[in-house]
């Protein structure tokens, strides 16, 4: 049994180098706010900066958006949590129905977002936005091929036979668009628009990168992608062979979806973490959506100019509930066309 | 040094000796206590689904979820057994150039994780790899390529990566074969084909079905490489319905789909173990003799051992080497994360905290079960092994309902504030989880050794009035020290690749290595995941270290004697 005391003295010795911090003994001083978030980008820098500014220290832990709201109800009373903030709208309206979250009055909000992108009962707010549109290899498309109307519908059309790449069924961003389309056309129509990029054999990849990758190498002609994605590829790679058009721009609108952030119902502090959101939501919004290329929700403030330069958009208005409710049936319908 | 073997062949349904005793109290209730623990978070998950279920929801495909499910683990499995089985027989029966040392690097793809593996196969091989660049570059654009990200692909990576589960309980199985059994074999007449299929491999069985078991179930539990490759398990399933339909009670009924998945796994195991329970007299057995393969047949069998490990660790190893260094070349200022040192210690200090709780809890179920103790405390250590086929993130959320019940509970009984946040304020959460999981490798490691002693063995010394813990520690520790040393290994690095769990029940400022990757990986920032995938690919390389030293050791015992 010499293998026994050496395990033993790994624990003494991380005992040791972490201050017994890790078996929670000592513990980490805890912020002066907590925050459970399903988005990470970038949110270190924000939260220093905030604590620059105004002393207020930010403590956070990233996971997934719907274990951590599970960990939030299990947690009840005695979450240490302030904030809940997740990169889903359908998440927000969820938490929200849950009664996890508590309303806020705040006239800073009220006046930075915009109502299409916030509760309407102040209980979540929308803080940066991301469209999920087409990014098309210009030597082989001309962006006139593409419906202007209903561009998601139109790549049903079996003149995209073998020229579509996406996103697999179990990423959000799928569903998030096939809910919103449901929403849009209703179920039948958005089966046969789904079946449609089946039959076209859309090939399937596992993450936007790859999917933006495989247009420049040609071996796609066209791919829906979160613009972030192609914005951040564009930053280091300024010869991609790779262009983004705006979706349905003489229609309904771009598909988006929002990044939001809730007050915990049982938070300690509740005060403290409304000025935090209402702070990413005005000064802090370059700091907040910058680093990721993001859009601002709030129309004061400018996007950042890589992002500027893919020029202004018409957005497909966001209905939270649908996203949330529709979101099941979404994947219903995918299975339902096979699309995997 | 060769003594007499005598093969004992346990009949019918007392497999373990004293199975029909009445074994020492204290000892099976700590069996049962352990099994009670263990069950408690799957049990609470099971409940909250039931109990506030209004309807079933079956989601479209099921059937064929299913379907995949079983492809996908009959696929794993062969793949692991050809693999594993295969190498652990190459290894052992024969000598051939440079076997010294692939003997244990044969183990290396165990610090792998698959889906680390995973993404880097589909990197290099899918639509937007090198590889069908290369491709189209010379056959143009419609050139035919095998559809990678497939059920086939993901059997092939998954059985990559878990194939040393089985070559590692496999190899202790023939190392600690008794060479008198495999002697006497020939001595009455049996070529070595012969007695290789009708002595050793038989013999091997048991070792065999545990290596098979804990295979089968990190297939079942897997999430990530079988999400990469799009191939949708009941598990997989599971998720989706959780994460689609926002509603965690309506994924928790379906995962009692996953569990029926999981108790055929064990069902299936025990059946492949057979009835029958082989032990040696003669105490650990030194192994069957091996015989050289000489010219073209040895090159041929170095050639099979370097393919396999460079097919799961180092070509897979020097492409995120070479992420790491462009990444270290392109961005020098951010390259390493100021607390790396904290993130290893953290994932290091769990995981040895885990392995030596785990392995201890599972020598001390061995020995309570050789005691006796009748049924209940057999299906009590069973029982303890269902937590690996439970997924993560299950296991997580159960730990958070049983400590919110308890909670609750604490405070009506007057205890002011309860328990408070022990789960997730502390790691004790964390510890917890990884008991419940990880309990499954270290005992299977352990019983495996167990079942090699002879009860006799355990009766003499009982006979001679030797106390239960002196037996522990004087005659049953030095027995199985091979599976403790095994167990200790895998638990280790199964803890150090583990992230639902983590993810789920760190306290604020809890970092381990596999969530820097998983925030790296997540947001797809596959270049900078490179050197934090490397680190935990090195960490888990260190205990497989300590592992060589004991197959060496045993080795070098062979060939002394």
């Amino acid at each position: 049994m010499r293998r026994l005391p050496l395990a033993a003295t790994v624990v003494v010795l991380a005992s040791t180098v972490t201050g017994c911090g890790f078996l929670g003994i000592g513990g980490d001083d805890p912020g002066d706010i907590q925050v459970y978030s399903a988005r990470h980008y970038d949110l270190e820098e924000a939260f220093v900066e905030y604590e620059e500014q105004t002393g207020q220290s930010v403590d956070f832990i990233y996971g997934d958006d719907a274990e951590l709201l599970e960990r939030l109800k299990a947690e009840g009373d005695d979450t240490p949590a302030d904030i809940y903030m997740t990169v889903d709208a359908g998440n927000l309206w969820n938490a929200a129905r849950q009664g996890e979250l508590t309303p806020l009055e705040s006239p800073v909000l009220d006046e930075a977002i915009p109502d299409s992108y916030k509760d309407p009962q102040d209980r979540w707010f929308g803080l940066a936005l991301r469209a999920r549109t087409i990014a098309y290899n210009p030597d082989n498309v001309d962006p006139s091929e593409f419906d202007t109307e209903d561009t998601y519908a139109d790549l049903a059309d079996p003149r995209w036979k073998g020229r579509l790449c996406m996103r697999d069924e179990t990423e959000a961003y799928t569903q998030s668009l096939v809910a919103s389309l449901i929403d849009l056309y209703g179920r039948d129509r958005t089966l046969e628009i789904v079946s449609g990029w089946v039959a076209n054999d859309v090939d399937i990849m596992s993450n936007d990168i790859l999917l933006i990758e495989a247009v420049d190498s040609g071996a796609c002609d066209v791919a829906l992608v979160n613009h972030y994605y192609y914005a951040r590829e564009l930053d280091e790679h300024p010869n991609l062979d790779v262009k983004l058009f705006w979706a349905s721009q003489d229609g309904a609108g771009t598909h988006v979806n929002i990044s939001g952030a809730g007050v915990v119902k049982s938070s300690d502090a509740p005060k403290k973490a409304q000025q935090l959101i209402e702070w990413l939501a005005s000064e802090g919004q370059h700091d907040f959506v910058d680093g990721n290329h993001e859009y601002p929700v709030n129309p004061a403030v400018e996007p950042e100019p890589l992002i500027a330069d893919f020029g202004d958009f018409t957005a497909m208005p966001i209905d939270p509930e649908a996203y949330g409710r529709l979101n099941a049936e979404a994947t219903d319908l995918l299975a339902e066309a096979d699309y995997r | 040094v060769t003594q007499p073997a005598v093969l004992e062949v346990g009949t019918g349904r007392s497999p373990r000796g004293r199975r029909g005793g009445a074994g020492r109290p204290s000892w099976s209730i700590f069996v049962v206590l352990v099994a009670a623990l263990v069950a408690t978070p799957v049990v609470a998950v099971v409940l909250d689904g039931l109990l506030a279920a209004d309807e079933v929801t079956v989601p479209r495909g099921l059937g064929g979820m299913v379907v995949t499910t079983l492809g996908l683990m009959v696929g794993v499995g062969v793949g692991t057994l050809v693999i594993g089985g295969g190498l652990a027989w190459l290894v052992t029966a024969y000598r051939f150039p440079l076997r010294d040392v692939l003997v244990w690097l044969l183990v290396l793809p165990l610090a792998m994780p698959a889906y680390i593996l995973g993404f880097v196969f589909l990197s290099t091989f899918d639509v937007s790899g090198p590889v069908q660049d290369a491709l189209r570059s010379v056959f143009g654009r419609d050139v035919w390529v095998p559809d990678v990200r497939s059920l086939p692909g993901a059997v092939l990576v998954m059985s990559l990566s878990l194939f040393p589960y089985v070559y590692l309980m496999a190899r202790a199985a023939l190392v600690e074969q008794s060479a008198a059994t495999y002697d006497a074999a020939r001595t009455l007449g049996a070529g070595r084909g012969r007695a290789f299929w009708h002595v050793v491999l038989p013999l091997a069985r048991p070792s065999l079905a545990a290596g098979l078991a804990l295979v089968m179930m990190e297939t079942l539990t897997d999430f990530a490489t079988v999400q990469y490759f799009g191939v949708k398990t009941v598990s997989v399933g599971v998720y989706l319905v959780w994460k689609a339909s926002f509603d965690f009670h309506s994924a928790t009924q379906l995962s009692v789909l996953v569990l029926l998945f999981a108790v055929a796994v064990l069902a299936g195991e025990r059946a492949l173990r057979g009835r029958a329970r082989y032990t040696q007299r003669g105490g650990r057995g030194q192994g069957m003799p091996s015989r050289r393969l000489t010219g073209w047949r040895g090159w041929a069998a170095t050639a099979l051992c370097l393919l396999a490990l460079a097919a799961g660790f180092v070509v897979p190893v020097v492409r995120l080497l070479v992420w790491a260094v462009g990444d270290a070349l392109s961005d020098p200022a951010s390259f390493l994360d100021p607390r790396f040192g904290e993130y290893l210690a953290n994932s290091l200090a769990v995981a040895a905290i885990a392995a030596t709780g785990c392995v201890l809890v599972s020598l001390m179920m061995g020995h309570a079960l050789r005691l006796g103790g009748g049924r209940v405390v057999g299906a009590g250590a069973q029982l303890t092994t269902f937590g690996y086929a439970v997924p993560g993130a299950v296991v997580g959320i159960g730990v958070l309902l049983a400590f919110a019940a308890l909670d609750r509970a604490l405070e009506g009984l007057g205890v002011p504030g309860g328990t408070g946040l022990l789960v997730t304020g502390s790691v004790a959460g964390i510890l917890y989880a990884y008991l419940v999981r990880f309990l499954a490798p270290a005992y299977q490691a352990v019983d495996a050794s167990f079942a090699k002693v002879s009860p006799s063995m355990t009766l003499s010394a009982l006979s001679l009035g030797a106390g239960p813990g002196r037996i522990l520690r004087r005659v049953h520790l030095p027995l199985v020290r091979p599976g403790v040393a095994v167990a200790l290994v895998l638990v280790t690095i199964d803890a150090i690749k583990e992230l639902p769990i983590v993810l789920l029940l760190r306290p604020f400022g809890f970092t381990t290595v596999a969530v820097w990757v998983y925030q790296l990986a997540n947001e797809n920032f596959w270049q900078k995941a490179a050197l934090p995938a490397l680190v935990i690919v090195a960490a888990a390389v260190v205990p497989v270290f300590f592992l060589f030293r004991q197959v060496r050791a045993a080795d070098a015992v062979r060939s002394g004697g």
